[in-house]
């Protein structure tokens, strides 16, 4: 399976935090409670989690994608 | 052996070039037909014509930089496009394209229609901003004197702002929704307004696609460097004489471009370019060239070629504060980390440019939302404000020193 990446879209982000609580090894939170994504593809051993992350969004602004260049 | 240059200096005075804004061009269609001849036909020249804009090597003079040619192919690639002319100008240290637009509204509606052209659009769309009542009115009295050539060109006119020229936020207040900047992708060359392909270029490229179908590619070449061809407008203020909008080839020392208004007012200390999102450069690299290798080589970059000049007497932190403070207000309050961060990152910098015991906390602030900020945004304002930032901290290092001590090149006059 090609690899995964989490994108967050920052205009639908409204801070609910749900991300962060569930994946916390990829993503933190910034001062203001808004996403911080960790860099490079999912690691496997954690899509499941990247998957919760995404379907617990309230504001549907968490992606996990394919990438056109990988 | 030395190393080769980093970029072809040309060796110029202060010769202004006249081909976007001639001196004495009256804006009527007679005035623009005797000065550039009229529009060879284009009809069935989309082909040729994108090839010609390839071999110019133009590229787009909103800022971004990116090949006309490429950007025009990926458009045209994808059928059923439209275009759109981008005269909103929100950055407050550029006035070209409304000089432009003012002064001679027929090369950019030539320029529309040559885009149509290239890319098969049957619709176009001249975007201004709102404010903007001088451009408005000669581009309605333009339209008005050739309404055969232009039935499917329509004026929009959009909230004066900051983020509003952005091409997402240009398209998605042309779609009915606010002016303000969409997540992407899809860009809008891919899907823009009603969901079709939409070229959206900068007024002065447009104008030189006027140009470039009439004269051809080696004409276009025979100004500017062999890597940046074509002349540019640049808006100069500050401290020099007479401020004002001026043409000149890419690869002008920033120095010879100064002359062209007169010269400085006064000893100089730094130089803004590249606009709000630019970087600062010191006073005593103005021999660079006004090109994107030449200035990349004293850490800046070209953008909508803006130059201010900062006298000797300023505070450049004061300055950049100020500014920092203005992009704050900007802010199309969006995305969090833009809305939060750089209110922030403006309280930062007022602290700093406070200085004694403020100081170090005040830097230690500023690492801590450089970091936090980086690409969080979902257009380029919170990047475009940290580069900014971070030039004033690398330029004005010195001042951040004496700044530490309690002292100030601004209150020392």
């Amino acid at each position: 399976m090609s690899p995964r990446h989490l994108r967050v879209n920052p205009i639908l982000c409204d801070a609910y935090g749900h991300c962060a609580e569930l994946a916390p090894e990829l993503v933190e939170l910034d001062e203001w409670g808004y996403p911080i994504l960790r860099e490079g593809s999912v690691p496997k051993e954690h899509l499941a989690a990247a998957r919760r992350a995404v379907a617990a969004c309230p504001r549907l602004a968490l992606l996990l994608e394919r990438r056109r260049d990988g | 052996m030395t190393a080769a240059p980093a970029f072809e200096r040309l060796d110029l005075g202060a010769e202004p070039v006249e081909r976007l804004l001639p001196r004495l061009l009256g804006t009527s269609w007679n005035d623009q037909l005797a000065r550039y001849g009229s529009l060879p036909s284009l009809r069935g020249q989309a082909d040729a014509l994108r090839s010609l804009l390839s071999r110019s090597g133009l590229t787009g003079r909103g800022g971004a930089g990116f090949p006309t040619g490429a950007k025009l192919e990926a458009v045209a690639r994808r059928g059923g496009a439209v275009v759109v002319a981008n005269g909103v100008e929100g950055e407050p240290a550029s006035a070209k394209d409304k000089m432009l637009l003012a002064r001679n509204p027929h090369l950019v509606l030539d320029g529309v229609l040559v885009a149509m052209e290239a890319v098969g659009a049957k619709e176009g769309f001249v975007t201004l901003a709102a404010d903007d009542e001088r451009s408005f009115v000669r581009l309605e009295s333009a339209l008005a004197e050739r309404r055969r050539e232009t039935p499917s060109i329509l004026l929009a006119r959009l909230p004066t702002g900051f983020v509003s020229g952005e091409e997402s936020a240009l398209v998605s207040w042309l779609n009915g929704s606010e002016a303000k900047p969409t997540f992407k992708p899809p860009r809008p060359f891919e899907r823009g307004m009603n969901g079709r392909p939409t070229l959206v270029q900068n007024v002065e490229t447009l104008a030189n696609l006027a140009l470039l179908a009439r004269y051809g590619a080696e004409w276009f070449r025979e100004v500017g460097t062999p890597d940046e061809p074509g002349s540019v407008l640049a808006t100069v203020r500050g401290a020099v004489r007479r401020p004002a909008v001026v043409e000149v080839e890419l690869g002008t020392p920033l120095d010879a471009v100064i002359d062209l208004c007169g010269g400085l007012s006064g000893p100089a200390q730094a130089v803004l370019v590249g606009g709000y999102f630019g970087t600062w450069i010191r006073a005593r690299d103005l021999d660079v060239p006004l090109s994107q290798a030449g200035l990349a080589h004293v850490g800046g970059s070209l953008g909508a070629r803006t130059i201010v000049v900062l006298p000797e007497g300023a505070c450049g932190l004061a300055e950049t504060t100020r500014i920092i403070r203005y992009l704050a207000g900007e802010s199309a309050g969006q995305c969090g980390p833009c809305f939060f961060g750089l209110p922030a990152l403006a309280d930062a910098f007022e602290r700093l440019a406070r200085g004694g015991v403020e100081m170090q906390p005040a830097l230690a602030r500023i690492g801590q939302l450089e970091r936090q900020l980086a690409r969080r945004g979902a257009c380029s304002h919170p990047d475009g404000t940290l580069r900014l930032a971070a030039s004033a901290l690398a330029v004005f290092a010195d001042e951040v020193e004496r700044h530490r001590v309690g002292a100030c090149s601004g209150s020392a006059r």
